[in-house]
């Protein structure tokens, strides 16, 4: 197998564990080879931040091997790969950061909970941008992530590590974590589907927190099936998250049989500036051709306060994320580094433990919440959200069922290639309104550009994941090889 | 409204965060240009818009005084970076602030 | 340098003062997770992932605490709002896992209430306004001085429930922060939303104090005073702090606005070293936390759901038993008092009878031991069985306080008790004049001069008499028998 080309599928995966062609042991064994190839084989590629061999060996044995038959959406056998900022047993959880070096959460996230419920093997720690604030995975304690499709290229960020092992074909199905397109972003980079789900629609007990207004667990999948099987396993009411929706959760594998056939899926102008890279608008318009030839009605829409998205998103998340990142002060666990009495730990900790884009973004964030600033930024920022969530609701509201949009400006750039922050901010412009407004969103393959993955992104109304997953599995269907050329 | 050396030097003192002098003079540079790109926002007419805050939410669920606690796989020992008698130790505060705070 | 007197003082300058209190909720859980909210422990191990603070862990509201802060805010009449925010109080502390105190800033829970702590001498209310209560979690302990150079954190009190209740500026002396306070203890015992034994130290209280001159209306530059652990401390912590800002301003020097520390063993306030303007809260809404919801109709329930308030049980009191104003106060000082007086009461049918006891002999009692009435060990309906006794002539008056005593040290029945200590009234008019005929023989002076007119001397014989009788014998009856067997000719 080489680099890009696909694995397979969690469905099939489940299907040989089920009827016994394969136990959960081959299946893990199998992933750990080729986690191993990729290693030796792709410049490291630097996917996981922790995977420990003899440990995933132990737990394939302890695992479920058999689950009742009314778990149809079950992932019995399947690997799923782990972002290192989700709260995990036995393998370390980090964040990317050498603040968490060697930290092992006595507690388990209740999405990992729920993988586990499910048969699911909960694969290593992926590689990500440190907290979760990057667009490229070059931001992490670790180093960068190789895209495999290309690997003088990013593979996006944050969740770099989770992507690029789905896409290098080691894991069918993986965990990330969006704030701002963490999820969508690089996922579009790498050739996979990536959902962001609605927020409240997937607990965040034990996801580290970015920026808990934005935050959500997202999944990748190498396929729509995929994706569609890993959220259906971690959506759910959760009581230990205040912000978890206690709504039910549909059998999102169901969607795919469902027709776009009268669907109206609106095109957002502001998604499709002058500027806009035109091989990826071709590819978007194609995107949108195959789906009004399958009967959806493709109409032009406007979010107006669309440009207003990367401001109002780098104030609200830098401030969440300045208090959110106060817990890690070298008293009760992490790294401590010494310094003159309590205030010189502090300082020492948290200065030699957070890496740059960190700071700048912790100072960032206590800038905008400090007295005499609060109303000028923060506040006004929050307005301003308002308004950005006004705009998805209008819209709608007005008869539009879905929004199809490029999920980045371009493909995947060359590590290293962006330096300026806020360049870099501009990358998530199309990803960071769904965070803003809280509805769910996904990317998944449409084709590429001189050999690079291009993604398409759906955009749905609150809880309607369904509905996107209608379109994606018809998308992806319609496009056959066509997504991966 | 440019953030100045001793804004950074505040919120630097805020957050906990050591910064040498010519740290801070990119610090400020850097915060200036990136909220440079904020200003935008004051531009926007937000009369009469709410904040958002709980977007979506339907209330805060509570829950019932005799649920217990989630339990710890591995007790204090485990990851605390220096422990005795079963309580966390740090370096002496200087002056007790805790009055101050409580 | 004298000190001036205080009288001196008040003469041209006037006290202002607004206290901040704290008070510990009565939830068996933690605020914002499962552990435990008990006092003591092991350190650190009423601990979980959201009160360690450890990465991912999120907060979860208990509905107790929700229910006892609004029966506190409905109790002090406050408005409580159908919609409150909770906020991130934003500061590093060690005993501060996550870096911030989940608090209510701009959106509380209640405001706009009042208590009233006295009449003035036009019998005007002396009302002290509420400007608020809000719910907030505490933090853990700190310990300086258990470890050399080293402070020891216990985060067993972390995330503890509390509501902060913040008044006007409307106290005008130490002693109307100390009526306030108690009026304040008074009505939360009441309600029931704090621990049973509330001792003083249980609320935490901070105050703002400045001073003005008379006459004036707008208010001076105000310290905050920390660090009194009882009311009386909050009151002499108040006339320390205000007589030396008098002296500031006496002296035509500015009241600098800074946090003082009260040193109650030196009794002296002392600025705190922390550097003022490093106060930056960066307050903004919790976005773990959606704002709390609360139905109108809940809210309005549980006003109708009120426990009795003090004031009303004192009125309630003095109605339906008769009790003066003195012996309202004393009986219902303490709820838990006013309960128990009440079965007693109920059970015996007699109020007068059963106030002159448990104001007499059962508070006597609980001050000699130190105990609380809930433990006591005369339980209000065994009391009331020995006041039954009293009213039909079983035992005398001396002997239920003989019953009395034993039930104390046993919590045994009063009837059981009189029967084996054989303290039953005796009645058997034999038996009384064989010992009258025995008192006589061995009184033969005193019984001379009581013939010869000295009447006051049948005090001593019934003395002995009761002796001999152990106090089985009612003293009336004996008076009676005495009077006619000696003026009686022989
Ligand atoms: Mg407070
Ligand atoms: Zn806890």
């Amino acid at each position: 197998m080489t680099a890009g080309e696909r694995p397979r599928s969690a469905a099939d995966v489940r299907k040989e564990v089920r009827n016994g062609a394969r136990d959960t042991q081959a299946t893990v064994e199998q992933a750990l080879q080729r986690a191993f190839d990729v290693k030796a084989g792709m410049d490291g590629l630097n996917i996981f931040v922790s995977l420990d061999d003899a440990l995933l060996r132990e737990h394939a044995r302890g695992a479920a091997t058999q689950l009742a038959d009314t778990e149809p959406g079950s992932l019995l056998g399947v690997p799923v790969a782990i972002k290192d900022n989700i709260a995990s047993l036995h393998h370390p959880t980090t964040c990317g950061s050498r603040m968490l070096k060697g930290y092992i959460s006595p507690y388990e996230a209740t999405v990992v909970a729920r993988l586990r419920a499910a048969g699911a093997v909960p694969f290593g720690k992926t590689n990500m941008d440190e907290f979760a604030m990057g667009s490229s995975t070059e931001n992490s304690a670790y180093g960068p992530t190789l895209n495999p499709h290309q690997t003088d290229r990013t593979p996006g960020g944050s969740s770099g590590g989770s992507a690029a092992a789905v896409a290098a074909g080691i894991v069918p199905i993986a965990l990330g974590s969006e704030t701002g397109g963490s999820v969508r972003q690089p996922a579009a980079f790498c050739g996979v589907v990536g959902v962001k789900p609605t927020y409240g629609r997937v607990s965040r007990f034990g996801l580290v927190a970015f920026a808990s207004s934005l935050d959500q667990v997202g999944v990748f999948g190498a396929t729509v099936d995929d994706a569609a099987r890993g959220l259906r396993v971690i959506a759910g009411h959760d009581p230990l998250d205040s912000t978890s929706a206690d709504i039910p959760v549909p059998d999102y594998t169901l969607a795919g049989t469902h027709s776009v056939k009268g669907m109206v899926i609106g095109r957002p102008k502001e998604y499709f500036p002058e500027s806009l890279d035109p091989r990826v608008r071709a590819r978007c318009d194609a995107a949108l051709a195959h789906l009004a030839a399958l009967g959806a009605i493709v109409k032009d829409v406007s979010l107006p306060h669309t440009d207003l998205a990367v401001p109002v998103y780098y104030i609200v998340a830098p401030a969440e994320a300045s208090s959110n990142l106060a817990r890690f002060d070298g008293v009760r666990y992490g790294r401590r580094l010494p310094g003159d009495g309590l205030r010189g730990m502090y300082e020492a900790t948290r200065t030699g433990g957070f890496g740059p884009e960190v700071t700048r973004r912790i100072l960032l964030g206590t800038y905008v919440l400090s007295a005499g600033y609060y109303d000028a930024y923060y506040r006004k920022a929050q307005r301003v959200r308002t308004l950005i969530a006004d705009d998805f609701g209008s819209v709608f509201g007005s008869g539009v069922d879905l929004l199809f949009t490029p999920t980045t400006p371009t493909p995947a750039f060359r590590l290293g290639a962006i330096s300026d922050p806020y360049e870099m901010y501009m990358s998530d412009i199309f990803t960071v309104t769904a965070n803003l407004a809280g509805v769910p969103a996904m990317s998944q393959p449409i084709g590429r550009v001189d050999g690079l993955p291009v993604g398409g992104q759906l955009i749905a109304p609150h809880f309607e994941e369904d509905r996107m997953f209608a379109a994606a599995y018809a998308l992806e269907r319609a496009l056959g090889d066509e997504a991966h050329r | 409204m440019a953030v100045t050396i001793q804004d950074v030097q505040h919120i630097a003192a805020l957050a906990r965060l050591a910064l040498p002098p010519e740290r801070a003079e990119a610090t400020v540079r850097e915060l200036n240009t990136i909220l440079g790109h904020m200003d935008v926002l004051a531009r926007v007419d937000t009369e009469g818009v709410q904040e958002a805050i709980g977007i979506g939410a339907r209330g805060l669920p509570v829950r019932s005084d005799s649920d217990g606690p989630v339990p710890l796989a591995r007790a204090l020992d485990a990851f605390a970076p220096s422990l005795r008698d079963g309580l966390l130790l740090v370096p002496r505060l200087s002056t007790h602030e805790s009055t101050e705070e409580a | 340098m004298t000190a001036p007197t205080m009288d001196a003082l008040l003469a041209n300058w006037e006290m202002v003062v607004g206290l901040e209190v704290h008070c510990q909720l009565k939830t068996n859980s933690k605020a914002f997770c499962g552990c435990s909210a008990a006092y003591g422990g092991q350190p650190n191990t009423n601990v979980c992932p959201v009160c360690l603070a450890l990465p991912g862990a999120l907060p979860v509201l208990n509905g107790r605490a929700v229910e006892l802060a609004t029966t506190a805010a409905l109790a002090l009449n406050c408005t409580v709002h159908p919609v409150s925010v909770f906020a991130r109080k934003n500061y590093f502390y060690p005993d501060l896992p996550k870096g911030y105190q989940i608090s209510q800033f701009d959106q509380p829970l209640a405001t706009g209430g009042h208590v009233d702590i006295g009449r003035r001498a036009d019998s005007s209310p002396i009302r002290i306004g509420v400007t608020r209560v809000h719910m907030e979690e505490d933090a853990g302990k700190s310990v300086h001085d258990r470890y050399p150079g080293v402070t020891a954190i216990d985060l067993n009190r972390s995330g503890v429930p509390l509501i902060e209740i913040v008044s006007e500026p409307d106290m005008r002396s130490a002693e109307e922060a100390g009526a306030y306070l108690r009026v304040l203890k008074q009505i939360l015992e009441y309600m029931d939303v704090s621990d049973d034994s509330m001792e003083e130290g249980s609320l935490r209280v901070d105050a703002n104090v400045s001073a003005r001159r008379r006459g004036e209306t707008a208010l001076g530059t105000k310290t905050e005073v920390k660090n009194m652990n009882s009311f009386s401390g909050v009151e002499r912590a108040l006339e320390v702090e205000w007589i030396r800002q008098v002296g500031v301003l006496e002296a035509g020097g500015t009241v600098q606005q800074q946090t003082m520390l009260w040193d109650g063993a030196a009794q002296q306030v002392r600025p705190s070293r922390t550097k003022e303007g490093s106060h930056d809260y960066r307050y903004f809404p919790e976005p773990d936390l959606p704002p709390l919801v609360l139905a109108i109709d809940w809210i309005a329930k549980m006003r109708h759901d009120l426990p009795e308030l003090p004031a009303d049980r004192r009125a309630r009191f003095a109605k339906d038993y008769g009790l003066g104003e003195y012996d309202v106060d004393l009986i219902t000082a303490n709820p838990r008092l006013a309960d128990y007086y009440e079965s007693v009461a109920r059970a015996h049918g007699d109020p007068k009878a059963a106030a002159n006891w448990v104001m007499g002999d059962v508070l006597a009692q609980l001050k000699t031991t130190g105990q609380d009435i809930t433990t006591f060990r005369v339980r209000p309906q065994d009391l009331a069985g020995l006041l039954n006794l009293m009213r039909d002539g079983v035992v005398t008056h001396t002997a239920a306080r003989q019953v009395f005593a034993r039930m104390v040290a046993t919590g045994d029945a009063p009837a059981q008790i009189a029967e084996r200590e054989g303290l039953v009234k005796v009645n058997d008019d034999g038996q009384l004049a064989g010992w009258l005929d025995e008192v006589i023989a061995e009184h033969p002076a005193e019984v001379e001069r009581f013939r010869a007119g000295e009447k006051k001397l049948q005090g001593v014989l019934i003395g002995a008499m009761m002796k001999k009788s152990r106090g089985r014998a009612d003293a009336k009856q004996i008076g009676a028998m005495i009077a006619k067997r000696l003026t009686s000719n022989e």
